[in-house]
């Protein structure tokens, strides 16, 4: 079937720069969104290593220091704008790694590139408007960096408010243009994303080879479709969010100004309908990916197949439930919070049917350490660690008492940094010898690994014991008392920052070794469509449809 | 290969209706996350969510044998006024009526117009704290030196001793926070319309 799928002659259409930017090919673009991922993810990470490296002493280290050299402040006015800078850090690296990482790694790259051919289609069902979805990406990201340079509140510059931008910070309270730009970003990101949303439904729904039940159907692209789902339902409500923040800062409206009525905790609710969702869509597709490498390396087919492609229907419906479990400090009243923390730990059964399922995918497997599955055990512990620190802080008395410590922050990032993050690289290693056609060097694949490990738990676990103690988070300075902790979590960021350039030197590594990995390097256990191809895929894939038994 | 065309047109039409059932899905998302806005303030009337206060035109139909702290709060943002309560505090039995008066004066060499809006804490007061006259939302002008008197009429439902929540409340505080009229935009200067309906909408 392999040799019926290929035809030489299919080939990209333009050669050069022209193929990628007029490109209509799914693979072509998941290309595009993987090599965007990096580089965004390179920024937010240089941010978050600037933010490490201010926090590793009390005090005022560097950041003084950088706001004359970028923004030309004198010193005297560099101090403040220094720590106005900080949180613009704060702020730029969660929305760059949120929208511009993490969303097109996982949707944007291993989407794109893998379930047209897991589901056994030719393409993506409107490949012009995959081509849109991805160039709205690069001017969104630049907008955003853009706001990192220009005024936001007399003597600051970006964006201070985190990625959650409430307001009236972020409507009188940083009048400059910053914000506006940054609003903007996130309303180009959010329409690339819909526009991917509607394209990866339409083609699960409607390209699916003969024979390729939904329930048939490999749980990568399950895991796609309920994130693109989850996308269409939440994403017009940040749209239409920030649009109101966007009217209420130029042009007079009211929806979050008390003097004319409105209700600042009105966009808490709003954009946190949002952002919970948005959590998932960061998780889900990972869940997917993390199901086909414990299976191919167990060599058993995934336990409770449908079991997981439920659990995570049932995680995406509940999680347009729960939003308020991040408000339980704006003084809703004591049902709601009852509510909001009996819904939030429903989410932990679905959760923890898919943990369950991989550990029961593995007992008794025939189990290979191979890369791909270190990431992937990896990402199992760490996600548990998350999720259990996640299933504390739904209670509302809890939370109450860390909120806005370190102790969020290290459970969001345990979930998010090492869960996600986890689960692209797990992705990356299982996908890279099918999307280049090369193997890469598992030394410094293991490397990357151990090193990454090692840095991020440095990084995160400490940051437990800080919450607890009471540091608040989004604050350049802190009292002596949490120094020792900050110091050793700022070491782990650097050698965390030294796991990426590992990574980096890997890739280039690779492609300049040229192993040939073959079609299906992983062996029997890698049973889904796309090892059925040669590697690289060729240009057009499934010529002649493959047909499930 | 001869049923092609006939196959694609079947992709095509199906295609559409997936895409056309996400717009609509996207289009009815986009419009409930601006229908919240008035369903908000509908939901913060009803509950007394936040603190909004209820508004009434009758008076409470039992007076309870118990008293109950009414404190009173006035500050400004941005309106050159002097903005203060006649009294600090009340005490009144639940379910009597009292009133209380705000004095405003302005203390610029210019006419200036204020609007006031209100909250009470703790915020799941704001379903017992009910006003029978009050100033909120309307626009008041002053000239240099002027000083108004501001009457605001509530009672305390009887009801707030059935709820769990606010049985054992001691002290409820009503404040009142005046918002200059004009030039509050700090972004553009577009003019502020007055939302001359937003005190029906809002209650108060």
């Amino acid at each position: 079937m392999a040799e019926a799928a290929v035809h030489s002659e299919h080939r990209a259409p333009y050669r050069g720069w022209v193929r990628w930017v007029y490109s209509t090919n799914h693979k072509d673009i998941g290309t595009l969104y993987l090599i965007f991922a990096i580089i965004a993810g390179c920024i937010g990470g240089f941010l978050s290593v600037m933010m490490r490296m201010e926090l590793s002493e009390p005090g005022v280290q560097i950041f003084t220091g950088l706001a004359q050299m970028v923004y030309g402040m004198d010193p005297g006015a560099a101090e403040a704008g220094g720590r106005s800078m900080y949180n613009a850090f704060t702020s730029a690296h969660g929305m760059i790694m949120i929208f511009f990482m993490v969303m097109p790694a996982l949707i944007g790259g291993f989407g794109n590139w893998m379930v047209p051919i897991m589901i056994g289609a030719p393409d993506m069902a409107f490949p012009r408007m995959n081509n849109i979805s991805f160039w709205l990406l690069p001017p969104a990201l630049t907008l955003l960096i853009i706001s990192m340079f220009v005024p936001s509140a007399p003597g600051a510059y970006g964006v201070g408010g985190g990625w959650t931008i409430y307001p009236p910070l972020s409507t009188t309270g940083q009048p400059g243009p910053a914000m506006d730009l940054a609003i903007l970003s996130l309303h180009i990101a959010g329409a690339s994303s819909i526009l991917g949303a509607i394209n990866f439904i339409t083609t699960i729904f409607n390209m699916r080879a003969p024979g390729m039940t939904l329930h048939k159907m490999p749980l990568f692209a399950w895991s796609v479709l309920v994130t693109a789902f989850l996308l269409l339902l939440s994403l017009p409500v940040l749209a239409g969010g920030i649009t109101m923040l966007l009217t209420d800062r130029n042009f007079g409206t009211t929806f979050f100004e008390p003097s004319g009525g409105g209700d600042p905790i009105l966009f808490q609710h709003l954009f946190w309908f949002f952002a919970h969702p948005e959590v998932y869509i960061l998780i889900l597709p990972g869940f997917g990916i993390i199901s086909h490498i414990v299976s191919t390396f167990s060599k058993k087919p995934v336990f409770g197949y449908l079991g997981m492609a439920y659990a995570m229907v049932a995680i995406g419906v509940v999680g347009f439930v729960v939003w308020a479990h991040h408000m339980f400090t704006t003084g809703i009243s004591l049902d709601t919070q009852r509510y909001f923390v009996f819904a939030t730990m429903v989410i932990a059964v679905p959760t923890g049917v898919k943990i369950f399922s991989w550990i029961a995918t593995m007992w008794g497997g025939s189990i290979t350490l191979r890369t791909p599955m270190l990431w992937a055990i990896a990402f199992i512990f760490l996600f548990t660690i998350g999720g259990v620190t996640g299933v504390q802080l739904a209670n509302a008395g809890f939370d109450r008492s860390v909120h806005d410590t370190y102790y969020v922050v290290a459970h969001f990032h345990y979930v998010m940094s090492l869960g996600s993050v986890f689960a692209i690289f797990a992705g990356w290693y299982y996908w890279f010898p099918k999307m280049s056609g090369y193997m890469y060097n598992s030394v410094i694949a293991r490397a990357h690994f151990w090193v990454t490990f090692i840095g991020v738990n440095l990084v995160f676990f400490p940051q437990h014991f800080l919450g607890l103690a009471g540091m608040p988070r989004r604050y350049i300075d802190y009292p002596d008392a949490f120094a020792g902790w900050n110091h050793i979590s700022s070491i782990g960021s650097y050698i965390s920052a030294f796991g990426l350039l590992i990574f980096l030197f890997g890739v280039a590594e690779a492609f300049a070794k040229k192993r040939v990995a073959g079609a299906s390097p992983w062996g029997e256990g890698a049973t889904t469509l796309e090892w059925q191809l040669p590697s690289p895929p060729p240009y057009h894939q499934w010529e002649q449809l493959p047909r499930i038994k | 290969m001869s049923n092609q065309p006939a196959n694609d047109k079947g992709k095509r039409n199906s295609n559409r209706v997936v895409v056309g059932v996400c717009l609509a899905f996207l289009g009815g998302m986009l419009g409930m996350s601006y229908a919240a806005v008035p369903l908000y303030s509908v939901f913060c009337q009803v509950t007394g969510y936040g603190g909004t206060t209820q508004r009434t035109t009758q008076y409470a139909d039992r007076v309870l044998d118990r008293e109950i702290t009414i404190r009173f709060d006035a500050n400004t943002t941005g309106v050159p006024w002097k903005f203060e309560p006649a009294q600090r505090s009340i005490k009144i039995k639940i379910g009597a009526t009292a009133q209380v008066h705000y004095t405003a004066t302005n203390m610029s060499n210019e006419p200036s117009t204020g609007r006031a809006t209100f909250n009470v804490t703790p915020d799941l007061a704001g379903a017992y704290f009910d006003k029978v006259e009050c100033f909120c939302f309307t626009d008041q002008t002053l000239k240099p030196g002027e000083t108004a008197d501001m009457p605001v009429v509530f009672y305390v439902d009887p009801d707030i001793v059935d709820s769990p929540e606010m049985k054992d409340v001691k002290t409820i505080t009503l404040s009142y926070t005046m918002f200059p009229v004009e030039g509050s935009k700090p972004v553009a200067s577009a003019p502020v319309n007055s939302n001359t309906d937003t005190e029906n909408k809002l209650g108060g």
